[in-house]
């Protein structure tokens, strides 16, 4: 057959074609008009072959190819329902991927809460230390703000509804994007999330150990303890993830460096995606729970240990049953 | 004899059993995308605080919010709702897919920009550059770890006429790439000069057995012989 006669024979079921990708592209298709579009696209790109096949003139080719292109990008699309899938996802999928990767979150887990607790141990035996590891104005601005005898008693003074809305802008952006670091320096060989794994705990252990030290212990850890559950978890998880990413390029196995880096890249990416609600929870916790002074220490206190004992139990038992991600 | 072809073309074989083509893009023009969309987030976000900063401090706080999402999720949400294609894409005629060549979906986009700070070390996109240039297919980190190609979007033809000619057959069979050689003859010599195009014809004068003078008016012919009647 000639080019011609090919093409003016065809050209309509082409235009039709168009027409159908149109309305799916601009996601205005409806259900019933597009039952015929698998059909559709296999004979265009049956054409296709024939054209190709026949030396037919690349502006007959292309043009077609065009059509493919565009077809196979709506036929082979990944569609997923959105709502169902994120409550699976925190019902089950989460906790069940930070029980699949526990050695990564364990070691994260170990370089996090290790330099935490040690260091601060450290400064409240040796107080000097502080001053090798925070700047004394950062010191005195800490002191500041969790001094029990100020007026203003900490972050957690006293303040009006619209300052809880100021510090819950700043708490999500500042602890998310810590977390977006702390996992992406993770592809450098897991250098990355390993310096800011240690690095985060030892600013967030030495500024604890301090304040108890000189006294303030009372004001700063019936503030933190809530949110604490929930964002030092996630800055443990956030370095799982990276650590993950990491390991993928230093020890790939039987697969090629890349290919094991796609592979652990999407399995952490969900690891990101609990870090996130963990810290929305918790800039949620910190600007509105945390920060009430009415409240008697010892509740917040009380209510603190629930929370870890929440996280703790979520992670651990959540998505245990079979059924549950259905 | 059949070479190594020097494009940088990366062909896709769909389960339908036809390659499919895609046009990695190079440095250049991701360079150029991703400073457009540097200044479209600046404007935005200079357009939006200037109110906001009246609020107080809610003002404050949504603008940090505000902050958070455009620093972070600009990208995510316009490549995965606007077919691939950031503001800077757009402009630059690119858009990003996957490897095999289907629509991006969110947790590639969301590994794909969140690795951008990867390839931002030490300064100025430093490592995605290196990556970028030497890879074959111009991936920077993100791209590798997240599976995903950044490719030049098919712009529509624009069909040139055949120069009308009687149609003519040739006496001795010509091979596939030689028939479309002289339809791609026939259908871009409106891009060429009148000379360039005597040239080139002049030079099949010999194996067509007609003069120079005659060879383009033979070439069209037999295009016309190809196409066939409608």
């Amino acid at each position: 057959m000639k080019q011609s006669l090919f093409e003016s024979r065809y050209q309509p079921q082409w235009q039709a074609f168009a027409e159908q990708l149109k309305q799916l592209e601009q996601g205005k298709a409806k259900a019933g008009d597009m039952a015929d579009f698998p059909h559709q696209y296999r004979r265009l790109c049956q054409h296709l072959a024939l054209a190709q096949e026949r030396g037919y003139s690349s502006y007959l080719v292309d043009p077609l190819q065009q059509l493919a292109l565009r077809g196979h990008q709506q036929l082979y699309r990944h569609r997923s329902q959105l709502a169902a899938k994120v409550l699976s996802f925190v019902l089950a999928d989460f906790p069940r991927q930070v029980r699949e990767q526990w050695r990564f979150v364990l070691i994260a887990s170990l370089l996090f809460f290790g330099s935490l607790l040690s260091i601060a141990l450290l400064v409240y035996l040796f107080p000097d230390l502080i001053y090798s590891i925070v700047s004394p104005q950062q010191v005195a601005e800490m002191q500041g703000m969790y001094d029990p005898d100020a007026s203003r008693l900490g972050r957690a003074a006293e303040r009006a509804s619209s300052e809880d809305w100021m510090m819950f802008g700043y708490y999500v952006m500042h602890n998310i994007g810590i977390a977006f670091q702390t996992f992406a320096a993770g592809l450098l060989f897991g250098l990355g999330s390993v310096f800011f794994l240690i690095f985060n705990g030892l600013i967030i252990g030495a500024i604890s150990g301090h304040l108890t030290e000189i006294g303030y212990g009372q004001t700063f850890w019936s503030f933190v303890i809530g949110h604490g559950a929930f964002e030092l978890t996630a800055i443990a998880l956030a370095g799982a993830a990276g650590l993950q990413l990491g390991w993928a390029l230093i020890a790939p196995g039987q697969l090629t460096r890349s290919e094991s880096l796609r592979l652990a890249a999407r399995k952490s990416v969900q690891l990101l995606c609990g870090v996130m609600v963990f810290l929305l929870i918790a800039a949620f916790i910190e600007a509105y729970w945390s920060s009430t002074t009415q409240v008697a220490p010892w509740i917040k206190y009380l209510v603190g240990a629930a929370l870890w004992l929440l996280v703790g139990a979520y992670l651990t038992f959540a998505g245990r049953a079979r059924h549950a991600s259905e | 004899m059949p070479s190594i072809p020097l494009d940088t073309r990366y062909h896709i074989e769909t389960p339908e059993g036809i390659d499919l083509p895609l046009r990695p893009a190079g440095l250049v023009p991701r360079a150029l995308a991703f400073a457009f969309d540097l200044v479209a987030r600046a404007v935005i976000m200079g357009v939006l605080l200037v109110p906001l900063a009246l609020l107080g401090n809610i003002g404050i706080g949504l603008g940090s919010l505000l902050l958070f999402l455009v620093s972070w999720w600009y990208m995510v949400l316009f490549e995965v709702l606007n077919q691939g294609c950031s503001p800077g894409k757009q402009v630059m005629g690119l858009r990003v897919v996957q490897d095999d060549g289907t629509p991006i979906s969110w947790s590639a986009s969301l590994i794909r920009n969140l690795l951008r700070f990867v390839d931002m070390l030490p300064f100025g996109y430093f490592l995605g550059a290196i990556s970028c240039l030497q890879h074959p297919h111009f991936k920077r980190l993100g791209d590798l770890a997240a599976g995903t190609l950044v490719i030049y979007r098919e712009q529509p033809l624009k069909r040139p006429q055949v120069p009308q000619a009687v149609a003519l057959r040739l006496p001795f069979a010509l091979d596939l790439s030689e028939q479309r050689a002289i339809l791609g003859f026939a259908e871009r010599q409106g891009e060429l000069s009148a000379e360039r195009v005597h040239e080139l014809a002049s030079i099949l004068a010999t194996p067509l057995q007609v003069s120079p003078a005659r060879a383009v008016e033979q070439l069209n012919g037999l295009a016309r012989g190809l196409l066939g009647p409608a």
